[in-house]
């Protein structure tokens, strides 16, 4: 790598030739500040619209200031991040944001994680120079997703990921000059558009414009209504990000102390969804195990590989993009859905209350998760299997709002019989987990063999895309695995040009699974809090004393006493779904 | 078959009214006489429009004008059969100070023909170049001193030595026909005029970067402009100056035309690029130059209309001879559209260097019914406005730059004294507000804001702090912004309020324009001196505003007074004033 000398407020350091003034002063331990810039180069997305100018400098021998986030170095270059003309013009464009941003921090879902707050509290703006005309849009209420594009500052980062990282191609800038804003087709509501609710936009907005739909005052009236049983699941990504919410260190679990404080919030059972992950892996293991078998004996009429059901942002995209995929996926229901299912049927049955009686709330790192809840194939006669479908976020808010003091809270553990749950379960958290928990089970079922190690090695990583093999007594299992839908796509795309020989392949929308979903504490572009996240999955997997899905016990007996065996008739119904064709526009 | 003569007729702006049926009468009386031998021609502006409708008879070189439909059989008669020239209609050609390379054929050749542009030494210069090394072709033009015309001025030769040094499968030339100044028709009248030249100038720079393809990014708004060019290059392939082996020399080149929608800000050549790969018209930011990564990420040489119809001049007659037109650092001559308060309105092309005073006074003709000069915008909206102390001062990019403008791609818009200048500079703000792409914060809501500010200005509202927020805020916009276009937005505020400092406060102190333009701070006042009280007045006001007894002074109530002027344009014994 060619290197060259730049002097950024005096100091002279040597970098690399082509990188920014950004990055060069970062290593110098000065933070310019910036609003539009985004890297996540780790999945591949670099927002470099250098748009905001909030992070313009001082360049010598250049006329005017150069925005650092997009000005790569050059030998001998001199710049001055400091200069009054450089903080005149930082203050006057954060001004000029202001101007035409609304003034409602006080009532902002984004306050107190706000970016352009946060910069505005930096440059101590006290008053705003500039008035004049306010943009003004119409809000767009989703199932999972709330666009107020009046908070709007067209740094593009939505956009960037919508179309470059995920593929989805539902937001982009429209209009001109004051005008411009960043909307989808023809100005329609998300809910019209292919938007799978990925929540991605929504993680990395630095403003208020893109925001999760609250739920949680409907998760307070259900615990305060007495003829109501409410039930929480919480999901695996949940434990591993939770703690942040409460100034722990990022990879830090809190898995009992999230069950002491639900307990404490009033919830009449605390159960875990990685109980119906285990019982998805049961249905899903069965299922390919079906497939595949029928596939080798040479059964035309099915179609391998099999892809996870799991993410229901994913779902959603094949629907939309390729239909003519749809028999593909796993027809196993999500972990949300088939607690759901069960919970609404088998719990309702030990209660003996009718259905209508249970509120199912679930704790989701996941904004889709809402957006799945309410699809109409997951109710029965008009009442839905889940009720409620809150953030990481919104619990840790309704946490705090109960006055429960989080850190001095003992650790506790999950009610039975729906809150057991194996390492298997555990690491549908994170991407690869999915697939490796259905492997320790497949590969027991197929082989007829006991499984010594567990761990899968081959399938963990933070890549993007990745192939593996795994060996069934003798037969290779060629597995393919993604995170992101634009990974997503080219998985795909292999498939429908016959290209692929995967047998199974697992399929998560969020960059490294569920722990970076779109319902997660905002990582504010920092991507090793994702993988922080992981490890205290794998550590809690590692630290289970059943590992494998068909291990559980309260799955063994949910199947001798309820479900018969999987792929059941009474499976079928309640695990089991199927998909629809979508249009694009 | 040749022709003996050869008959202009002018269809470009105001001449275009008439130009069909002159036109269409000439070849009527020619039939009628049965003369075959003399050709009639639509061409392009002659820079004479305030003259026109003209007719010019070539190879004579007699101009007529203010011809009308009628005229045409005493043009026919007279000067087409007995060889006598018409005499009550010849425009006295004041000896000018223009001198034509761009326009070198426009309205001299049937722009329709490639003969006619061979024989004017058409593609003359694609041959020399090509005999040439590549290097010494990008050698000639830097020699040359050419600079872009299409704002910028950077030079043209050093802009192909970049993309002649990247290495790369594929390179493209474009041209940049996206005109979009308010007022400006230079590129537009050269691409009607003689399409053949900048397909040449596209072909030579094609062989010196080393690119196969090359494409014309132009407004669809010029649907004349894009049909002739469309023939052109049809005909260029024909004859095969376009295509596989050109002149048997191994050159392939072949052209496409890309239609803009007519957003001003895909003039900007990263914005006019991500506009022909189909994506939204944004600039990014540079580096990367286009010349590294440009259409579809490979390298790319952006040159506008009028740069590219000097380069086979400059071939055929030599860097030398080009680089001894103009000043020191500006060469060859510049296209400009004059407009605004001046007498003759046109195109104009003039040698570099030359003086404003020049322009506006010996080929504009001066300043429309006698007023008096104030001002002159030059460079369009990005541009700044010149004043009486810059008249003099020789025309070139280096020299308008210093003073607050620019060259801009050429349009020349003169002010009298009864422009208000925080006026004309809103005016040039509010085109620029509206022509933003939205991507910038400065640009977005930082010249919106300026704009506001403005009309806080031109309505008595704005205080002395409001001066100061309008300058800070003009030079952190310049400073700021992403393209050219928010970087220049600014210069109309900027050369005003330094040139016409007490105009703006004039507007803040006493509430009042003294050029009386801007409606909300002018009054109207009956002067009951002159008043005969007639009533005249009473019966126009649209809103009763003004009350008095017949043959008794009136007066305006100011409350009720809407500025619309109708009693100032009835009263006939001027007594009424505006204040």
């Amino acid at each position: 790598m060619e290197k060259c000398k730049v002097t950024i407020d005096g100091k002279t350091i040597e970098v690399e030739k082509g990188i920014t003034i950004l990055e060069a002063a970062k290593k110098i331990g000065i933070k310019i500040p910036t609003l539009c810039h985004l890297d996540l180069h780790d999945i591949k997305m670099v927002n470099k619209a250098a748009s905001c100018r909030v992070c313009v400098v001082e360049v010598e021998g250049r006329k005017n200031l150069a925005p650092s986030c997009s000005t790569p170095v050059f030998d001998g270059m001199k710049v001055i991040t400091n200069s009054i003309r450089a903080l005149n013009a930082r203050k006057i464009v954060l001004e000029l944001l202001l101007s035409d941003h609304p003034k409602e921090c006080l009532t902002c879902a984004k306050s107190g994680e706000c970016e352009l707050q946060e910069l505005a509290e930096e440059f101590a703006i006290r008053k705003i120079e500039f008035e004049g005309e306010m943009s003004r849009y119409r809000k767009d209420y989703s199932p999972s997703i709330i666009r107020d594009m009046d908070k709007c500052v067209m740094c593009r980062r939505c956009e960037t990921m919508c179309n470059e990282v995920q593929t989805v191609g539902v937001l982009s800038g429209i209009n001109r000059g004051f005008n411009s804003v960043v909307a989808t087709f023809f100005e329609k509501n998300l809910e019209d558009t292919t938007c799978t609710y990925c929540g991605q936009c929504v993680a990395v907005c630095p403003t208020g414009a893109l925001t999760e739909v609250d739920y949680s005052w409907d998760v307070i009236n259900a615990i305060a209504n007495p003829n109501k049983i409410v039930i929480v699941q919480t999901a695996p990504a949940v434990r591993a990000a939770l703690g942040e919410e409460f100034g722990l260190e990022p990879g830090t679990s809190v898995t009992g102390k999230m069950v002491a404080a639900l307990k404490r919030l009033g919830f009449d059972y605390v159960f875990d969804t990685d109980f119906a992950a285990d019982l998805t892996i049961m249905e899903e293991a069965s299922e390919f195990l079906d497939r595949l078998t029928r596939f080798l004996n040479g059964d035309k009429s099915v179609r391998l590989p099999i892809l996870t059901s799991c993410c229901p942002a994913w779902i959603k995209f094949f629907e939309h993009h390729f239909p003519e995929l749809i028999d593909m996926p796993s027809t196993a229901k999500s972990p949300q859905q088939m607690f759901g299912a069960i919970a609404k049927s088998y719990f309702a049955d030990i209660l003996q209350v009718p259905r209508e009686k249970i509120v199912v709330v679930s704790v989701m790192p996941c904004l889709a998760k809402k957006y799945e809840a309410s699809r109409p194939e997951f109710k029965v006669n008009g009442n839905p299997d889940v009720d409620i479908s809150i953030t990481t976020r919104e619990l840790a808010r309704l946490i705090k709002q109960a006055n429960i003091d989080f850190m001095s809270l003992p650790e506790e553990d999950f009610d039975k019989p729906l809150g057991e749950s194996t390492g298997a379960g555990v690491i549908f958290g994170v991407t690869g987990g999915v697939i490796e928990a259905a492997v320790r089970t497949a590969y027991e079922w197929y082989t007829g063999k006991e499984l010594r190690d567990v761990e899968f090695r081959q399938l963990r990583s933070d890549e993007g895309i990745r192939t593996a093999s795994v060996n069934f007594g003798g037969f290779e299992l060629n597995i393919g695995i993604s995170y992101g839908l634009g990974n997503a796509r080219k998985l795909l795309e292999e498939i429908k040009s016959g290209k692929s020989n995967y047998h199974a392949i697992e399929i998560m929308a969020c960059p490294g699974g569920c722990i970076g979903g779109g319902g997660q504490p905002y990582h504010h572009g920092n991507l090793d809090i994702i993988r922080a996240r992981a490890r205290a999955i794998y550590h809690e997997d590692r630290h289970k004393e059943i590992r494998k899905s068909h291990k559980n016990p309260y799955i063994i007996e949910l199947y001798e006493k309820y479900l018969g065996k999987p792929l059941s008739e009474k499976s079928h119904k309640l695990l089991h779904t199927h998909y629809f064709k979508k249009v694009l526009y | 078959m040749s022709y003996q003569r050869y008959c202009l007729v002018c269809n470009s702006s105001k001449c275009g009214h008439y130009s069909k049926a002159i036109a269409d009468n000439i070849k009527h009386y020619l039939r009628e006489n049965n003369i075959k031998d003399i050709k009639v021609v639509m061409t392009e502006c002659f820079g004479l429009c305030k003259q026109g409708p003209i007719v010019k008879i070539m190879p004579d070189n007699i101009v007529y004008s203010g011809v009308k439909p009628m005229d045409t059989k005493e043009i026919v008669e007279k000067h087409l059969i007995n060889g006598e020239v018409v005499s009550r209609l010849v425009h006295e050609n004041k000896k000018s100070k223009q001198l034509k390379i761009v326009l070198r054929n426009c309205g001299f050749i049937d722009p329709e023909n490639i003969d006619d542009y061979i024989e004017k030494d058409g593609y003359f210069a694609l041959a020399k170049a090509l005999k040439m090394s590549r290097m010494d072709v990008i050698n000639e033009i830097k020699l040359s001193g050419l600079r872009g015309r299409g704002g910028g001025g950077f030079p043209t030769g050093l802009k192909w030595e970049y993309a002649y040094k990247q290495n790369s499968d594929q390179k493209y030339v474009v041209c940049n026909a996206d005109e979009g100044d308010p007022g400006a028709f230079m590129d537009r009248s050269v691409l009607e005029g003689d399409p053949h030249s900048v397909i040449e100038g596209m072909l030579i720079c094609g062989y010196a970067i080393g690119s196969n393809k090359g494409l014309v990014y132009t407004r669809a708004e010029y649907p004349l402009a894009v049909k002739r060019l469309s023939k052109a290059i049809k005909d260029a392939r024909e004859y095969g100056f376009l295509g596989n082996n050109i002149m048997g020399s191994g050159f392939n080149f072949d052209i496409e035309i890309k239609y803009g929608a007519g957003a001003f800000v895909c003039g900007e050549e990263t914005a006019l690029i991500r506009s022909m790969e189909g994506e939204r018209g944004e600039p990014t930011s540079k580096p990367p130059y286009p010349a590294e990564s440009g259409y579809w990420d490979k390298p790319t040489n952006v040159n506008n209309v009028e740069t590219f119809a000097n380069v086979p001049v400059i071939i055929n007659k030599g860097a030398n001879w080009f680089n001894k037109i103009g000043t020191e650092k500006s060469k060859g001559t510049k296209v400009f559209a004059l407009a605004g308060k001046i007498n003759n309105v046109g195109l104009i092309e003039v040698p570099m260097g030359i003086t404003l005073r020049e322009i506006i006074f010996d080929i504009g003709g001066g300043i429309k019914d006698g007023k008096r000069f104030k001002a002159v915008q030059t460079g369009g909206p990005s541009g700044g406005c010149l004043t009486e102390k810059d008249l003099d001062t020789p025309i070139d990019y280096d020299t308008l730059l210093a003073k607050g403008s620019m060259m801009g791609s050429g349009g020349m818009i003169v002010m009298d004294e009864d422009d208000c200048m925080v006026a004309v500079a809103k005016f040039y703000l509010e085109f620029t507000v509206d022509e933003s792409c939205g991507k910038c914060t400065p640009c977005r809501v930082g010249n919106k804001r300026l704009y506001e500010l403005l009309e806080k200005v031109t309505s008595g509202k704005a205080t002395f702090s409001d001066l100061d927020k309008i300058k800070n805020l003009s030079n952190v916009i310049k400073d700021t912004a992403l393209c050219g276009l928010g970087q220049t937005a600014p210069n109309p505020v900027l050369s005003t309020i330094t040139n016409f400092w007490d105009e703006y406060v004039a507007h803040v102190n006493e509430k009042s324009c003294p050029s009386g333009q801007c409606k909300e701070l002018i009054r109207y006042i009956i002067d009951h001196n002159k008043c005969v009280g007639c009533t005249a007045c009473v019966r126009v006001c649209p809103v009763y505003a003004i009350s008095g007894k017949v043959r008794e002074p009136h007066t305006i109530d100011q409350d009720k007074c809407i500025k619309c002027g109708a009693c100032y344009n009835t009263c006939k014994f001027d007594a009424i004033y505006k204040k």
